[in-house]
């Protein structure tokens, strides 16, 4: 999850806009740099205090199914949109869904400026479909699912939007799950 | 996958593949199918290859410059780009809100 952040993404001067390659943007850093020059306290992120679970991969990726998760605030024209005041509902997408029916609402929708005129840049169900197509994946979840990453408080995430995406994803016996954060 | 290292690395996922990205590409380049489905299907075979919990760099270097990136937050008059927070559902376009509201 982005729970917050703010302030300009890109390199701060010409030196920085010309190197090759570009170093990873500090994110984290620079929220906290916004945060104090606006007054407020400081942002406290998600830290994770133990090791990830890691569960090893037992099929190729051609044998197995997957599933994906948005946090880009994705909805189907149709659907309710996303609030943003965390807003811990999820929304099911169909694999088979028109791209120009996929919208997106978060709090951070300057990020979104582009997705909104080419939904691949963050919702990759184009290629995901190719992907199957091809025999590379082999065989999609019947819907992916999206939620709103703007999420403030971090209790509301761990009781309210996990259950609420773990209830929908144990059901659709997957093997793999893809996140696609915003 | 994820475009914000430091943010993927607090988190400490299971597998990550970290695509070096502004924020609003994380699944690709803009209008650029073919760059997209590359980035989907490199980012998948970590599914094959992690063999332990890790971030590792995706291959894709950011080319299309930032000048893009500077002019949607140009647009922004505060230092905070955040959108205020609020408990309507916030469509992305009028006839969005009419269909919602016509299936409810």
């Amino acid at each position: 999850m982005h729970p917050c952040i703010i302030s300009a993404e890109h390199p701060r001067n010409e030196a920085e806009e010309q190197s090759k390659p570009m170093s990873p943007v500090k994110y984290i850093e620079r929220t906290r740099e916004t945060y104090d020059k606006l007054g407020y306290p400081p942002y406290r992120w998600f830290q994770a205090e133990s090791a990830p679970a890691f569960t090893p991969v037992t099929k190729p990726l051609a044998e197995s199914r997957l599933g994906m998760i948005s946090t880009a605030g994705t909805y189907l024209q149709g659907q309710v949109a996303y609030y943003y005041k965390d807003d811990t509902s999820i929304r099911a997408i169909p694999k088979d869904a028109p791209t120009d029916k996929i919208r997106f609402s978060h709090i951070t929708e300057n990020y979104l400026v582009e997705a909104r005129q080419d939904t691949g840049t963050v919702f990759p169900l184009q290629s995901l479909s190719r992907l199957e197509e091809e025999g590379f994946i082999g065989e999609l979840a019947n819907e992916y699912y999206s939620c709103m990453g703007g999420i403030y408080s971090q209790n509301r995430v761990v009781q309210e939007l996990i259950p609420n995406l773990e209830a929908v994803i144990l059901k659709q016996d997957l093997d793999l799950l893809l996140l696609v954060p915003l | 996958m994820g475009s914000a290292l430091d943010i993927l690395e607090a988190g400490r996922p299971p597998r990550a593949q970290f695509l070096n990205f502004p924020l609003g590409f994380e699944a690709g380049p803009y209008q650029d199918k073919a760059g997209q489905l590359d980035v989907m299907r490199q980012g998948l075979t970590g599914f094959e290859t992690f063999t332990e919990p890790g971030i590792k760099p995706l291959p894709h270097s950011w080319d299309a410059g930032w000048q893009r990136v500077k002019n949607r937050e140009r647009s922004v008059q505060s230092d905070d780009t955040r959108s205020p927070r609020n408990t309507e559902p916030q469509y992305q376009t009028d006839e969005d809100r009419q269909l919602a509201e016509e299936n409810s």
